[in-house]
């Protein structure tokens, strides 16, 4: 589904601030693969996700996405099959725009001119109900109004609205208090087992780095490390994957964000 | 003052502020829904006026409209390209275009600063005839313009909900989503500084026409007019639907000419109309910031007093 060959980007070539954000990464996922990546601040994660969606041309190397190199596409035009979740709460949805304005963009159905019709509207009412959060009787109220984690279900469900033939989540729980962190995160896991969607998500969570999907990728200074999958990643435990890391860098872990987090966090 | 002073003031700040009201409804377009502070309006302005009074004048009074609308969407795809294509910042695109726009005037006015219209046939001398014995005679310019208003508002009302109004919306309200979504920001901008400096140019060409004469200034300070305007009208309707608040955009462009006209009237000199705009705009901007600024500032005097 996406093969990544041999890709590198340096930020800022040739001044102090030289930053070798991606160097020589490979990466193939198959249909319906679901990897976790894990790794310290800075190893190029999200920097990875930039480069998949367009944000800038890698320097070497090329991106194929179900066939299609997409190395050279503007980025508006991955967007239609890539779909992708921040962090951040606020940056997924309009704020002064209705909930079902943004699901209408997002639907991104009919031509330039067309209206929402009375069967769009139906149509968002049944997927927001699917959310189980109340949203389908706020459709007329500005998105600015919801909370963190009701903005980014609504993100959640307008990336995948049309199934993407890549989702993109990047720590998308994270900035969630834990409760809604884990509703969310249900939510996903729902939205991908149903649509049967080819997924990346950066996390910081070891549990959830092992426990979702069925294949863990750890990366360091813009290479993978590690790529874990199948029966040795049943029966792994976060000890043994943080021993992993530091064999396969050759460096302690550095990130207290890692180490501290919890179970339930 | 008696009651038919007033009536006169009050005609006259309607028909004023009917007309700029276009120009209110583009800055409606490119500045709250776009969110660009479009500066190359005033010569966007004076652009339709001189090219509508051409057009006029050479014997095409309709011609007159579509041609100012036309010069107008020109004039604001240029900006847009300068700010989405060539990495000018937008404020800089605005001057930039705005500056051009003084030698382009003066020569689709063939190169005078002045134009007469006084035996030119326009749209309102057409209409003045067409009227003629009804009792809408005398009210045409009021007219005319309310058309101009109502075709306008009932666009936008429906070009801001089909799906590229949306994306436009979208592209000033958050471009980071839209950065990660299919919609392309550098055509929602380049359509929606198209559109907004068409209504511009209308407004000028109907304001020359209406006053039967162009020179170089007629756009001089509009920005900043049609922004203590939009400000006003954003105070008065700025919650609710679009229709409510381009309505909105429209009172708020026949308040500003009445307070204006009252003031003419109670002796304060026309040259003031650029600083009462200007004050304005800034007291409708800073006056929420230093809302909010107060009990700062207050918790400040009072630590100072000996206070907690």
């Amino acid at each position: 589904m996406l093969e990544l060959n041999h890709i590198s980007k340096t930020f800022n070539p040739g001044t102090v601030n030289e930053k070798k954000a991606l160097s020589d990464l490979s990466l193939s996922l198959k249909p319906g693969d679901f990897a976790t990546i894990i790794g310290s601040n800075g190893a190029g994660k999200s920097t990875l996700f930039n480069a998949i969606c367009g944000d800038f041309l890698t320097d070497s190397g090329s991106i194929v996405l179900d066939g299609q190199d997409i190395t050279f596409v503007p980025q508006h035009i991955r967007s239609k099959s890539i779909g992708r979740l921040y962090q951040d709460p606020m940056r997924g949805t309009a704020p002064g725009m209705t909930i079902e304005e943004n699901l209408a963009l997002a639907a991104g159905r009919g031509g330039w001119l067309s209206h929402v019709s009375k069967a769009d509207k139906e149509r968002f009412r049944e997927q927001l109900a699917l959310l189980d959060i109340g949203l389908e009787n706020r459709m007329s109220q500005p998105v600015g109004l919801l909370s963190g984690g009701q903005r980014q279900a609504l993100s959640l469900l307008m990336d995948t609205m049309n199934p993407p033939k890549l989702l993109l989540l990047d720590e998308h729980t994270a900035a969630l208090d834990p409760g809604t962190a884990a509703k969310v995160l249900a939510m996903t896991k729902r939205v991908v087992e149903e649509n049967h969607l080819t997924c990346l998500m950066i996390t910081h969570n070891m549990y959830s780095a092992l426990e979702l999907g069925n294949r863990t990728l750890m990366m360091d200074s813009g290479r993978i490390v590690l790529d874990i999958s199948g029966k040795e990643r049943e029966g792994l435990t976060v000890a043994g994957l943080l021993e992993k890391f530091n064999a396969g860098a050759g460096k302690k872990l550095d990130n207290d964000r890692i180490l501290l987090s919890g179970k339930d966090n | 003052m008696n009651i038919a002073t007033i009536l006169t003031l009050g005609e006259t700040a309607l028909k004023l502020g009917l007309i700029c009201s276009l120009t209110v409804l583009a800055l409606f377009l490119s500045y709250s829904m776009l969110n660009v502070c479009d500066l190359s309006t005033d010569g966007c302005f004076t652009l339709g006026a001189a090219v509508g009074a051409t057009v006029a004048i050479s014997g095409h009074p309709f011609l007159s409209i579509p041609a100012a609308m036309a010069a107008g969407v020109g004039s604001g795809f240029v900006t847009a390209i300068l700010q989405t294509k060539m990495g000018v910042d937008s404020l800089l695109a605005g001057i930039i275009v705005n500056t051009g726009l003084y030698s382009v005037n003066i020569a689709v006015m063939g190169g005078s600063s002045l134009l007469n219209m006084n035996r030119t046939t326009t749209v309102f001398t057409m209409m003045k005839d067409a009227l003629k014995g009804t009792p809408l005679q005398g009210r045409t310019e009021i007219l005319v313009a309310l058309i101009a208003v109502v075709i306008v508002v009932a666009f936008l009302v429906f070009f801001l909900k089909t799906r590229l109004g949306l994306a436009i919306r979208a592209t000033g309200n958050n471009p980071d989503m839209v950065k990660s979504s299919s919609i392309n920001p550098v055509f929602t901008t380049i359509v929606g500084l198209c559109v907004a400096n068409s209504f511009t140019a209308l407004s000028g060409c109907l304001l020359a026409q209406s006053q039967k004469s162009v020179d170089i200034n007629i756009g001089q300070g509009m920005v900043t007019i049609a922004l203590a305007s939009l400000l006003i009208g954003g105070t008065i309707l700025g919650k609710g639907g679009i229709l409510l608040r381009a309505v909105g955009m429209v009172l708020g462009a026949f308040i500003f000419r009445l307070v204006y006209t009252i003031a003419l009237r109670l002796n304060m000199p026309a040259f003031m109309l650029k600083l009462v705009s200007s004050v304005i705009v800034v007291l409708a901007i800073s006056g929420p910031y230093l809302k909010k600024q107060w009990p700062q500032i207050r918790r400040r005097m009072t630590h100072k007093k000996g206070g907690i």
